[in-house]
């Protein structure tokens, strides 16, 4: 081709048969140059764009994380929260339940009472009526025996005077009667 | 350009534009024709490597998580070869490839440019021999990583010998050895360096054209430079395209000559 050429004869130069200054120009050249970018600046060119790529999806990432955080927190609110209703309900019908108990307690027990105090006034009554009865018995038993020993004596003096001892005795008993009762007066008197 | 400003106010325009047209004097020492250290073409890829070099250092001297425009910028760049190209032709190892297949769209972008930027208008990668470099840079790098991934011996079964009946290698063997090992290299760099040779060729053709036209004798063709001239604009535009596509070009087919390099299977 270099023949070819030089056959034409026309030029002092070929064209495509290099200069070798200017190869070792260009080359010195081009090498400083791939050094100074290929070192100094596309580095951090992709150290950049994996700033970039990290920063986003560290935002990313992050968002995701509250956002799971939000989540959890919700989830542990509401269980709690249903924890608490149900606690509240709980807590509700074990007062109801115990006033309940209470009421019925109370109300048992004030029968209780009730039902002995009634008792005890039975008790005492009865108590009571049999001292009376005794007591009774015993001054009967007296006022017979009295009466008795009286009407003997009496006779023994006048009729007229037995008469009269009688209606006194009589009169004493009336006497007595209206405190003792009538009962114990007519029985007497019937006797 | 400079020569060409001489002899425009000389009058005489080099009509129609040569290949010398591509090999000025030098800056340093001035006006030397065989000195090429310091020439238009190496001071625009040093001013290219710096201007570069100075963005990215200053737009990404304190990046931030929430960019600044200029930060954006230039993460917009590297973030464009490392995800339209790198990962979508390598998959998810092209991650790796990403700073060196960016520097390499941004040095050929660059060096590029200088072909549509006013008064300068040529690009270095107009001569072979940056093109060149690059080519060599990719050729050596897809060869390299596929035998350092499949071990020497397996890459170059994968490379020579695809998968057909044994009686068709002969002739499948030397097509796959010029098409791997000889073509990729050679078509980046020319593709590359042609794209840039001819768009100059074609700016300097209507451009020169045009003068050439306004200097005519016949009072008829003046009035055409300026179509001509209208024409060199909209080439311009063109060109801007070119620029862009070229650099693309070239590091989507260094990424993808690296994907095949990597790839398990044929």
């Amino acid at each position: 081709m270099f023949a070819i050429l030089a056959a034409e004869g026309a030029t002092e130069h070929n064209p495509i048969i290099p200069l070798w200054q200017e190869i070792v120009v260009g080359s010195v050249a081009f090498a400083i140059l791939c050094f100074m970018l290929m070192k100094y600046v596309f580095p951090r060119m992709e150290q950049t764009f994996q700033a970039r790529v990290d920063a986003i999806e560290g935002g990313i990432k992050r968002a995701e994380a509250a956002q799971a955080e939000a989540n959890q927190l919700l989830e542990q609110y509401r269980a709690q929260l249903a924890e608490a209703r149900t606690d509240a309900a709980k807590i509700r019908d074990d007062a109801r339940a115990d006033a309940e108990g209470i009421r019925s307690d109370v109300l048992a027990k004030a029968r209780e009472e009730s039902d002995r105090i009634i008792a005890a006034g039975k008790d005492q009554l009865a108590a009571e009526r049999a001292t009376i009865v005794r007591e009774l018995r015993t001054e009967v038993g007296t006022i017979a025996v009295d009466l008795a020993s009286r009407i003997v004596g009496e006779s023994l003096a006048d009729e007229a005077r037995r008469k009269g001892t009688v209606e006194r005795f009589l009169a004493d008993l009336e006497t007595v009667g209206a405190g003792n009762g009538s009962a114990n007066g007519s029985a007497v008197r019937a006797s | 350009m400079i020569g060409q400003s001489v002899v425009l106010a000389e009058g005489e325009v080099p009509f129609p534009p040569s290949v010398e047209d591509f090999f000025l004097p030098s800056i340093y020492p001035w006006g030397e024709h065989n000195s090429y250290w310091i020439t238009k073409f190496t001071v625009l890829v040093w001013l290219g490597v710096a201007a570069t070099i100075i963005f990215f250092l200053v737009t990404y001297r304190n990046p931030k998580l929430v960019p600044t425009k200029k930060q954006w910028i230039a993460e917009s760049i590297y973030g464009f070869v490392r995800n339209n190209i790198a990962v979508d032709m390598i998959g998810h190892r092209g991650v790796a490839f990403a700073p060196y297949l960016t520097t390499l769209f941004v040095f050929i972008f660059v060096n590029n440019l200088w072909q549509i930027i006013p008064f300068v208008q040529i690009s270095p990668m107009a001569h072979i021999a940056f093109p060149a470099i690059l080519a060599i840079i990719s050729y050596v790098m897809f060869i390299y990583v596929g035998i350092r991934h499949h071990g020497f011996g397996k890459f170059f079964k994968h490379s020579l010998m695809p998968p057909a009946p044994l009686f068709m290698q002969p002739l499948l063997i030397p097509i796959e050895l010029f098409s791997t090992f000889i073509a990729r290299p050679v078509s980046l760099a020319l593709r590359l360096f042609a794209n840039l040779f001819a768009g100059h060729i074609i700016l300097l053709v209507f451009t020169l054209g045009g003068f050439v036209l306004i200097n005519a004798d016949s009072l008829f063709l003046k009035p055409i430079s300026v179509l001509s001239w209208a024409v060199s604009i909209a080439i311009t535009f063109l060109e801007a395209l070119v620029i862009v596509l070229q650099a693309y070009i070239f590091t989507v087919l260094t990424a993808s000559y690296v994907q095949g390099a990597l790839a398990d299977e044929h």
